[in-house]
Formats: C-alpha cells, sequence, structure tokens
C-alpha cells in the first residue's frame, strides 16, 4: 500500500486556530502519513522559536467560553488578551492538553516537514533567524508540487 | 494479559496517547504487546482508530478505575 499524504496550509498565528494543524499533523505522522504543512501569512507566527507571542483574544470571539461573563467594552482594556491567553495555556495544562512547543516537536520528531511562505517572510520583513531550524522556505508552487498528490489536505 | 512494555498516559489529552502509543512501539519487535493506559475519554475509538489504520493490532482493552487499558501488538 502507497503511503498516504496530507497536506495542510496553516494561517492563523492565534493560540487556538495553531492547535489543529499541529494535533493533526502529528497524528497522521504517527498513522504513517507523509505530511507537510504550509505556513503562510500570520501562520508563519507558529515557526517562531518563540511561542510566547502566540495569543488568543476574547473579542470578536462570542464563542470564547470565558469563567465570568465579561462585556465586550471591558474585553477591549489593556492587558485583557494577555489575561485570557494565560487563562486559556492554564486550562489546557489542567486537562493535560499539550503546550504548541511540546506538539510542535512531536511533529519534527516524525518527520513533519514544515514550510514557510517566503512571500509572508518578505511582506513582514520577518528575520529568518527568529524561526525554527528544520524549516524550508518555498510559495504557492512548491505546496501545490505536494498537494496535488495527497489524500487529505487541509486549510487552517 | 502478558505485555512486553507498558506505558501510562493518564492525564494526557488527545492527541498524547495516540502519539505515545506510536513512539513506544517503535522500539519494539513485531508481535510484542504494549499495554497502554489512558484517561482521555476519546482514546477509546482513537486506539481502534489508531491500529485499524497503522496495521497494528488492539488485542483487548477495558476499563478499570476511570481509566482505559488498552493492548497493542505489534505488527
Amino acid at each position: 500500500m502507497a503511503q498516504k499524504k496530507m497536506a495542510i496550509i496553516a494561517s492563523k498565528g492565534t493560540l487556538d486556530m495553531a492547535y489543529p494543524p499541529f494535533i493533526l499533523a502529528s497524528t497522521a505522522a504517527a498513522l504513517g502519513y507523509e505530511v507537510q504543512v504550509f505556513f503562510t501569512f500570520y501562520g508563519l507566527q507558529l515557526l517562531r522559536k518563540d511561542l510566547s507571542d502566540v495569543k488568543i483574544s476574547p473579542l470578536a470571539n462570542p464563542a470564547m467560553p470565558m469563567p465570568i461573563d465579561m462585556p465586550v467594552m471591558v474585553q477591549m482594556l489593556p492587558g485583557m488578551e494577555s489575561m485570557a491567553t494565560m487563562l486559556m495555556k492554564d486550562k489546557l495544562k489542567k486537562k493535560g492538553v499539550a503546550s504548541l512547543e511540546e506538539l510542535r516537536d512531536l511533529c519534527l520528531e516524525a518527520e513533519v516537514k514544515f514550510i514557510a511562505c517566503q512571500m509572508t517572510v518578505d511582506l513582514f520583513d520577518f528575520d529568518k533567524s527568529d524561526f525554527i531550524d528544520d524549516i524550508e522556505f518555498g510559495g504557492a508552487a512548491t505546496f501545490m508540487g505536494f498537494a496535488g498528490d495527497t489524500d487529505v489536505c487541509l486549510f487552517v | 494479559m502478558n505485555f512486553d512494555k507498558e506505558f501510562d498516559a493518564s492525564g494526557m489529552s488527545c492527541p498524547l496517547p495516540i502519539l505515545r502509543a506510536r513512539k513506544a512501539l517503535m522500539d519494539m519487535a513485531a508481535g510484542q504487546v504494549l499495554k497502554l493506559t489512558s484517561t482521555d475519554k476519546g482514546s477509546v475509538k482513537d486506539m481502534q482508530a489508531f491500529a485499524d489504520q497503522t496495521g497494528n493490532t488492539l488485542l483487548a482493552s477495558k476499563e478499570e478505575n476511570n481509566a482505559f487499558i488498552f493492548y497493542l501488538q505489534k505488527a
């Protein structure tokens, strides 16, 4: 049986949206898939060595469960984003959910290939030395070269 | 049931029990049995799906003291 393949585009850089690509990539790799993840736009933040800037905001996110009901006007106050992020990370840890760093390491360990969008790197003047090693840089055609031949292809 | 290796994934959430199962099986020889304990409710279906897709055999599974115990035989 030919090895199955999965391609994911990770385009979001918030704490909640960082989980699906890493969870699915690591799990698929564990199931024997060859996996590539293409990080573009805000998704590039997930390839930084330091992930402490990856946050979650309750603003414009009415589905996010909050410990106390909080009016939007209060959610706008300085420090609320950091507080929401702290509470979320605390909850993830308490429930035994892996940290982003841990899941990312598990992906790399399982030979998931990470590709950073070169255009986005140039667009935002990102410093390549801020990113983890073991990644490649490429464009849409690079992604399609792999994605065109996959069994599962997702946009996150 | 006899087993060759044991891993306790208690307290870990999806997808860690699956990733740990894979990692533990990697160091084992074909035919050997891994006993894995998990408290993740989702792992009941996930471990079967893992076995189905990887060719390893889920010999048995049971619930004991709010934990799920799986016996996986390496293909």
